[in-house]
């Protein structure tokens, strides 16, 4: 009795445990064809773009070969962009600007953040929730206004004009993300350092920019990838050449008329997308962690 | 003890600490109004007062001299070209958040079932299109869309399908730059849930096995519901951007072919910038704030009590 009972009870268990396992390797070679086909389809922009911008004009013209390969490799789109037109002026514009907008955005975001996140005042709850709904501001429901500010400001086609704009793109995300780094510092911490006599600014650039220095990281790397990446203040307000950042550049120098150099185009697409392309590889965690800050943290 | 000469040092001494304290607090507030004001300037300076500015420019007429009242706003009900901006607006929007947060759903999932070992290399590549500015990423997607030289026709014509005009007919162009939203957009909803996957205790899924539960049981009855916070903030925020987007449209198409592509931001730029009449532009702009500020309010709602559970 107790052995049939036993037997009834272990095979039924023994075959779910082997149609789990079953279960579990086909759940895996899904797994890996569904991965395969969407690196595929991620990859394939890139990959035509870098294959575009190794082949000549003539390469590229030929309609015969496959467009997916590169028959004769040659790096002279590179060296063209980086030795004539003003490819490297769009580059150095878009550094300048960029670094700007980082510094300007941590120093702003910082001191919001330290102050809503350990001084309680008045109306410091709504404050933050204000920083929230501005974050959800998309640029593109303002860029008409502004570009009437700017040009009473006089700073019409003027690349410092981006300066002053972009921090409304970054300032709000990344204080925000700071509140929350700032505030999961012990309070215990703050009370030392007043033991010790320290002031607000003290503790503040002793104690919490040091403690929370990967939340400083990752919120500098989303600055640092939305001013790279703006787009619509740059195509409404700048117009000459030499002001124009990479994003609005390429597109404005290598198009002329109906003439297309598609190959330096996309050579000058690739070195556009590097800087972030690097700092991403290098400083991934941060780079997701401030990407998900709103999942994880608020 | 001559309290007349040393009433000097010590009244501040006794006082002090009660000025000090008052100061203190004083200071604090101050210190914390001080720390805050070059947000409150810029929030104020660049995105309160250019919306309301945008109101006052939503009612002048074309050269800014005169008032107008809703002027602008019955010309744009009753141009063609407006609602069929409504209409292609919605359903890039609707569409793309779609079909985005099931290509993340699927791939977070994917990851998460993946070892530990593997998964940071996959992950990495998979968040290439979002690190890519969408600005210079989309000009990869137009030269693949070239009429003459696109790549995706020669390997339709490798199989035997008639070349596909990508961006030269309504129907396709509007599947274009839904495909390249969706490209660009999927690996945030990726990132987004498998963070949230993560973040749901292994015990819990234990003891669904324990109780018998079949995958499809696990996801409906233990996933689903620890995750439901952020699946609903994921998805509104990025129904808020992507209603809003405009780099994708403007590079692709520009609004074309015959105005079948355009959406909100597009066709104030063309209207508002490209054609000179700021009001106008203001106006179709501000269109989009009704429906943003209800996604919005509900993201807040998501947002506060996440932070409450949370807490």
């Amino acid at each position: 009795m107790s052995a049939t009972a036993a037997s009834s009870t272990f095979t039924p268990a023994e075959r779910k445990h082997g149609s789990l396992k079953r279960e579990r390797r086909w759940a895996m070679i899904g797994a890996y064809i569904a991965l395969a086909v969407f690196i595929v389809f991620f990859m394939t922009p890139p990959f035509h773009m870098l294959m575009t911008s190794l082949k000549s004009s003539g390469e590229i013209a030929d309609l015969s070969g496959n467009p997916w390969i590169v028959r004769h490799p040659t790096l002279q789109n590179y060296w063209e962009l980086l030795t004539q037109g003003n490819y490297i002026i769009h580059f150095r514009n878009s550094v300048i600007v960029t670094l700007c907008t980082v510094a300007i955005t941590m120093v702003i975001s910082t001191m919001a953040a330290f102050a809503l996140a350990r001084m309680k005042f008045w109306g410091s709850a709504t404050l933050a929730t204000g920083v929230f709904l501005t974050y959800l501001v998309p640029e593109t429901l303002l860029f008409i206004p502004m570009f009437q500010i700017i040009g009473g400001l006089g700073l019409y086609n003027n690349m410092w004009a981006m300066v002053l704009i972009f921090p409304t793109l970054t300032v709000p995300f990344c204080t925000w993300i700071m509140i929350g780094y700032f505030a999961s510092i012990p309070k215990e911490l703050d009370e030392a350092a007043l033991i010790d006599g320290a002031g607000h600014l003290q503790m503040l650039w002793k104690i919490f920019i040091p403690v929370a220095l990967p939340g400083i990281l990752a919120a500098m790397i989303f600055a640092f990838t939305v001013s790279w990446a703006a787009f619509i203040y740059p195509i409404a307000f700048l117009v000459s050449s030499d002001q124009m950042v990479l994003t609005v550049g390429i597109v404005s120098d290598l198009i002329r008329a109906d003439t297309f150099q598609w190959g330096k185009i996309m050579a000058g697409a690739l070195m556009a997308a590097l800087p972030p392309l690097l700092v991403y590889a290098f400083l991934m965690d941060y780079y997701i962690a401030g990407l998900t800050a709103g999942a994880t943290k608020g | 003890m001559s309290q007349g000469t040393l009433s000097a040092p010590t009244a501040p001494a006794v006082v002090s600490p009660h000025g000090t304290l008052r100061r203190l607090a004083r200071r604090n507030s101050t210190t914390a109004f001080l720390l805050t004001l070059p947000l409150i300037l810029l929030v104020l300076g660049l995105v309160v007062y250019p919306f309301l500015y945008a109101l006052y420019l939503a009612t002048l007429n074309k050269r800014m001299t005169k008032f107008i009242g809703l002027d602008n706003f019955t010309f744009l009900f009753s141009r063609q070209t407006f609602w069929d901006v409504v209409f292609q607006s919605v359903l890039f929007a609707v569409t793309a958040v779609v079909v985005k947060a099931l290509i993340g759903f699927i791939l977070a999932h994917v990851l998460h079932a993946l070892p530990a070992k593997g998964q940071r290399k996959w992950r990495g590549m998979l968040l290439v299109p979002w690190v890519i500015p969408p600005a210079i990423s989309t000009l990869a997607w137009w030269w693949l869309f070239d009429p003459s030289y696109s790549a995706f026709n020669w390997v339709l014509a490798g199989i035997g399908v008639d070349p596909v005009p990508w961006l030269g007919v309504p129907g396709w162009a509007r599947f274009s730059v839904i495909l390249v939203n969706v490209w660009y957009g999927s690996p945030f909803f990726m990132i987004m849930y498998l963070a949230a996957l993560k973040s749901v205790p292994d015990q819990l899924y234990e003891a669904a096995a324990i109780d018998g539960a079949t995958g499809w049981q696990r996801l409906r009855y233990v996933t689903f519901p620890m995750m439901r916070n952020i699946i609903s903030i994921t998805v509104l925020f990025s129904l808020i951007v992507t209603f809003a987007n405009f780099d994708i449209v403007r590079i692709l198409t520009n609004g074309g072919p015959l105005d079948t592509t355009h959406v909100f931001a597009t066709y104030a730029f063309q209207v508002g910038i490209q054609s000179g009449d700021i009001p106008l532009g203001a106006t179709v702009s501000l269109f989009m704030f009704p429906l943003l500020a209800v996604f919005a309010i509900f993201i807040l709602r998501g947002v506060n009590r996440r932070n409450k559970e949370m807490a």
